[in-house]
């Protein structure tokens, strides 16, 4: 099994630059005009979620995007998924 | 790389494609029936893909050594429509005894709603009647969590089911531990930007006992990479995995599923479809 620098060898640079990436692209969202919607509110939920001290961060994030309704749709409102819960379109 | 590419939407790739995995040593190929991009516009249209998946896909891979399969459905993004949905599944009989098809699928919920679900189950009555393997598709990012759940809950009242013979593919972290852990198996797809990256794929399998689950592309019609299984499989490689791991995940897992289907042999020597054809 490979050790902890074994990981951060392999991983350590590509983590990095997509933090940055993420760091960059909440700066862009801002300088623009207009308001934001739903996606960038889940997406700044979300981002905490990185700090906590327990394995599972990555299921954690997922389920903070996910849709926790239990009861099937009367109707699909799209046929695509944005990446996070409308509460527009939200039911139950 | 001895692999198998057990889920690639086949008629959306050029024919570069299919001599690009034989040479990445791809022994046996997978197809789905799925939504081509677009709506058709009549049930006519599934005829003609289901001809495509029957005939001219197989004979295509043929001519690059790789035995094509496929799996019959109408697709749970056209479903929405229970009247269209069921003019396209009358059409399945025709195609069924075809002898590279493998079972119903890729079946499931899209927006997760109740005419969804309603195809859903007669799907899964379909495979029971004929005694098939069934491939379902979970639903895309923020509905993929409920789809999953509706789904298991709708399976757990088909009594007959044996869940060694179902597949529940496009499982994520937050999703492959309520698979696995009813009985059934998981499909880990490797898809740019939703879906999984090789490395998460990776650390599901360092975290999970493994048994049941494969490794897919989903290549299609969108951005996707008909050579992801294998690039996962150097990337296992990478992180130390050994060529025992790396085939039982990229082979010997999917075989072991697929075998269930009576019609998926490896050899070729008994199937009828030949590169001529």
């Amino acid at each position: 099994m490979p050790s902890k620098k074994d990981i951060l060898d392999l991983h350590f640079m590509d983590a990095r630059y997509k933090l940055i990436d993420i760091a960059a692209f909440l700066d862009r969202v801002e300088r623009h005009p207009g308001a934001g919607d739903f996606r960038l509110n889940a997406l700044k939920m979300a981002i905490p979620l990185l700090l906590s001290d327990q394995p599972g961060r990555a299921k954690a994030i997922l389920e903070s995007f996910s849709d926790f309704s239990t009861e099937p749709a009367a109707t699909a409102h799209t046929q695509g998924a944005s990446g996070a819960l409308n509460p527009a379109l939200a039911e139950g | 790389m001895k692999y198998i590419e057990p889920h690639a939407h086949m008629v959306s790739r050029t024919t570069d494609d299919y001599q690009t995995l034989a040479l990445a040593g791809c022994e046996a190929i997978c197809e789905p029936a799925f939504w081509a991009g677009f709506d058709r516009s009549s049930p006519k249209g599934f005829y003609d893909y289901f001809r495509q998946l029957t005939e001219y896909e197989p004979a295509r891979a043929a001519k690059f050594g790789i035995p094509h399969f496929c799996w019959l459905c109408i697709n749970p993004k056209e479903a929405e429509d229970p009247v269209f949905a069921r003019e396209v599944m009358s059409l399945i009989p025709e195609f069924i005894d075809q002898p590279s098809v493998l079972g119903i699928g890729e079946i499931g919920l899209n927006k997760n709603t109740r005419n969804e679900l309603a195809i859903f189950e007669e799907h899964v009555q379909i495979a029971l009647d004929r005694d098939l393997p069934i491939l379902i598709h979970t639903p895309h990012l923020e509905d993929k969590l409920k789809g999953t759940r509706l789904m298991l809950d709708s399976l757990a009242n088909f009594s007959s089911l044996h869940r060694d013979k179902v597949i529940i593919d496009h499982v994520e972290e937050h999703t492959v531990d309520l698979v696995l852990d009813q009985g059934y198996w998981a499909g880990m797809t490797l898809y740019p930007e939703s879906k999984c990256t090789p490395n998460r794929a990776i650390d599901i399998l360092e975290t999970h006992e493994g048994s049941k689950l494969w490794l897919n592309s989903a290549c299609d019609w969108g951005v996707s990479d008909p050579l992801a299984v294998v690039k996962c499989g150097f990337e296992m490689k990478k992180r130390q995995h050994s060529a025992e791991a790396i085939e039982k995940i990229l082979f010997d897992n999917p075989k072991r599923f697929l075998s269930q289907c009576p019609n998926f042999k490896l050899d070729g020597a008994d199937r009828k479809v030949s590169a001529n054809s």
